[in-house]
């Protein structure tokens, strides 16, 4: 019962993260402010949900031994840590090159790497 | 059972949701954005439907997945920013 | 030497979780697989040893940075990661904003530190990591909202950038 209250905890809040994450790249004025939302919410909301399969797998690991459900938790916290690491790293990336074609931040206040570039 | 079945519906309307911005975006770094959270949404979506279908085997499908897009968006970001 | 054995370790684990739960050898696996991880942990290690663990950064092979790096990332990187969604979804809501782009002093030495500082940063509160000085280890960051006075500063300070813990301690502990 408790666990089952916890699942249905985990699912809504990756639902409602991964929602604002595309809602923030629906909503921001440009490609650096994206990103802020993509990387962010999405990949924390994509925890929450892994976090409710590995809790799922758990309580039926404890039912039955041998069902094969300690593959599906060990699985899932190995593709949540894949997900984090390649997720920060193509952000970096989208962000560089992004600069380098020109794309400047808009409404931004300062642009410290604009005054350093050759 | 529900549950699953309508975390990934949620998921799939918030993939078509980010289409959105992949068809609409003014610039193509913008078309990049939006195609990787797509793809984080996929990852997720697809260790939900291992549970739904109670196919272990798509966690490791999704692990794959997760690597290949990974470099599937280096690739674009070094082509966008002109080394390649 | 020393490299090869951090890589074939590595691997082997990775390939050990991989394929746990297809036997009853020590609870989760079959004797065939054990065998394969082992052939498996050989080849890659000889193979990669190089790109994964260079001779002259002995600290990488110490087990218990691993055990740190494990605590950093469920205690204070999850607190900040946290934090920074939080953050993000009021932005998301309110739209309010004030993005900028400033310099960021890491005094990080390695290139595994940098890379760990940048992850680190990009995936915590309002902060997203465009570039790298390759000469200095200074990053560049884009903040979604520059707090008032910062966009004067010439370099910042990676203290700054955290709120709730002191993630730069912990990433130089790791990884330095």
């Amino acid at each position: 019962m408790i666990l089952s209250t916890l699942i249905w905890i985990s699912l809504v809040v990756g639902m409602t993260f991964n929602a604002l994450g595309v809602i923030g790249i629906l909503r921001f004025p440009d490609v650096y402010t994206r990103l802020h939302a993509d990387t962010k919410a999405t990949t924390f909301g994509s925890i929450f949900t892994s976090l409710a399969v590995v809790l799922y797998a758990g309580g039926e690991f404890l039912k039955d031994p041998e069902g094969q459900y300690e593959t599906l938790a060990l699985h899932t916290i190995l593709a949540v840590v894949v997900l984090a690491f390649t997720n920060a790293t193509s952000a970096h990336a989208i962000a560089r090159a992004a600069h380098k074609r020109g794309h400047k931040p808009a409404r931004a206040v300062c642009d410290r790497l604009e005054e350093t570039a050759p | 059972m529900t549950r699953w079945i309508f975390t990934v519906l949620v998921m799939v309307a918030l993939m078509l949701l980010a289409m959105v911005r992949l068809l609409k975006g003014p610039t193509s770094a913008d078309r990049v954005v939006a195609l990787d959270a797509i793809n984080t949404l996929v990852v997720a979506a697809m260790i939900v439907l291992a549970v739904v279908f109670r196919q272990f085997i798509f966690v490791d499908v999704a692990i794959i997945y997760a690597l290949l897009a990974f470099v599937g968006t280096l690739y674009i970001a070094k082509y966008l920013g002109g080394e390649l | 030497m020393l490299s090869f054995i951090v890589t074939a370790l590595f691997s082997g684990a990775v390939y050990l979780l991989l394929t746990a739960g297809s036997g009853s050898v020590l609870r989760f696996w079959s004797s065939q697989e054990l065998l394969v991880a082992l052939l498996v942990a050989i080849v890659v290690g000889f193979v990669a040893r190089t790109y994964f663990a260079s001779a002259r950064r002995r600290a990488a092979a110490n087990p218990f940075r691993w055990l740190q790096a494990v605590a950093y990332v469920v205690g204070p990187f999850f607190a900040e990661m946290a934090k920074a969604n939080l953050d993000v979804a009021y932005r998301v809501i309110t739209g309010r904003i004030r993005p900028g782009i400033v310099r960021v002093q890491t005094g990080m030495e390695t290139d595994m530190g940098t890379l760990l500082m940048a992850n680190s940063i990009t995936l915590t509160p309002g902060t997203l990591t465009v570039n790298v000085d390759e000469e200095s280890n200074d990053l560049f960051v884009h903040m979604i909202n520059v707090p008032a006075g910062m966009e004067t500063r010439e370099t910042v300070a990676v203290r700054d950038l955290f709120a709730l813990f002191d993630c730069p301690r912990w990433v130089r502990r790791i990884a330095e």
